[in-house]
């Protein structure tokens, strides 16, 4: 069975896809990046799909999927290279994937999560600074 | 190597693995492209065919996929007939209704493929199997 390869490029974890995979390949994807994020402790997946013309409902769900499992390994997921027909299609098809951050490039998508990341950072430092909660 | 060139050319492609629904979508592209569809339309039916390919798997078992090239007269199209000899479906109402799942999916399969395509036939009896008809013509 062929695998996509996961490339870890400083924090972020990047995984290109570039063949037509077959369902259990995507779902083997899904597991090797949870494992990719826990070993890594990277903060940032991007998923270029830019090489694929077609995402159909499986193809859908895993992407949803990984995004769901990498959040709650405290990462967060951006598609990247969507292609316009792909968009078109996944539409049309009922699919709107809710609750999956996207960009145009695997560039613009980097930005994003470095963002995300400061703003993340940010809210964690005023939750600090908060008084703590006096108690009568 | 399939060259679609004969009036009547179909292709028939045995679903037994995931690899064949892989198989029927490069297909259905490659036959997309040659009749010509456009890029959207081309997506929409390869897409709609991997829906199906793999409804039959999953669903029906197993079975067949037919691709094959179609005229109407005044203009070529694309025309995909899945069959399985698998449960069939009781209610298919219920079934081509977006978010309904008996599998565990997300329920667009039947409901999703029958907007991306032109025609779409339907015949099921359970205890028999389903067949399942879809066209795209060229604009």
């Amino acid at each position: 069975m062929e695998r996509v390869p996961v490339l870890k490029i400083g924090d972020i974890l990047l995984v290109s896809i570039q063949i037509d995979m077959e369902d259990q390949v995507a779902l083997q994807l899904q597991e090797d990046l949870a494992d990719k994020i826990v070993v890594t402790g990277c903060h940032g997946v991007i998923i270029d799909i830019s090489a694929l013309d077609i995402v159909d409902s499986f193809v859908g769900r895993t992407l949803a999927t990984i995004a769901s499992v990498s959040k709650v390994l405290d990462a967060d997921t951006v598609v990247v290279g969507m292609r316009p027909a792909v968009a078109i299609t996944l539409v049309e098809l009922g699919l709107s994937l809710p609750g999956i951050r996207t960009a145009l490039n695997v560039e613009l998508g980097m930005k994003l999560l470095a963002q995300e990341r400061e703003q993340y950072e940010l809210d964690l430092e005023d939750e600090d600074e908060e008084p703590a909660v006096s108690t009568r | 190597m399939t060259t679609w060139d004969g009036a009547a050319a179909a292709e028939r492609v045995a679903i037994i693995s995931d690899q064949d629904v892989v198989r029927v979508r490069q297909l259905v592209r490659t036959l997309a492209v040659a009749v010509k569809l456009s890029l959207v339309d081309q997506t929409k039916i390869v897409t709609a065919a991997s829906e199906l390919a793999r409804n039959t798997l999953v669903y029906g078992g197993g079975g067949n996929a037919e691709v094959s090239r179609v005229d109407n007269g005044r203009k070529p199209g694309i025309r995909i007939v899945f069959a399985d000899e698998g449960p069939g479906i009781p209610d298919l109402d219920l079934a081509l209704t977006d978010g309904y799942t008996t599998g565990g999916g997300m329920g667009l399969g039947l409901s999703g493929a029958r907007r991306l395509v032109d025609e779409f036939e339907i015949d099921t009896e359970v205890g028999k199997g389903t067949t399942i008809s879809v066209t795209k013509w060229c604009r």
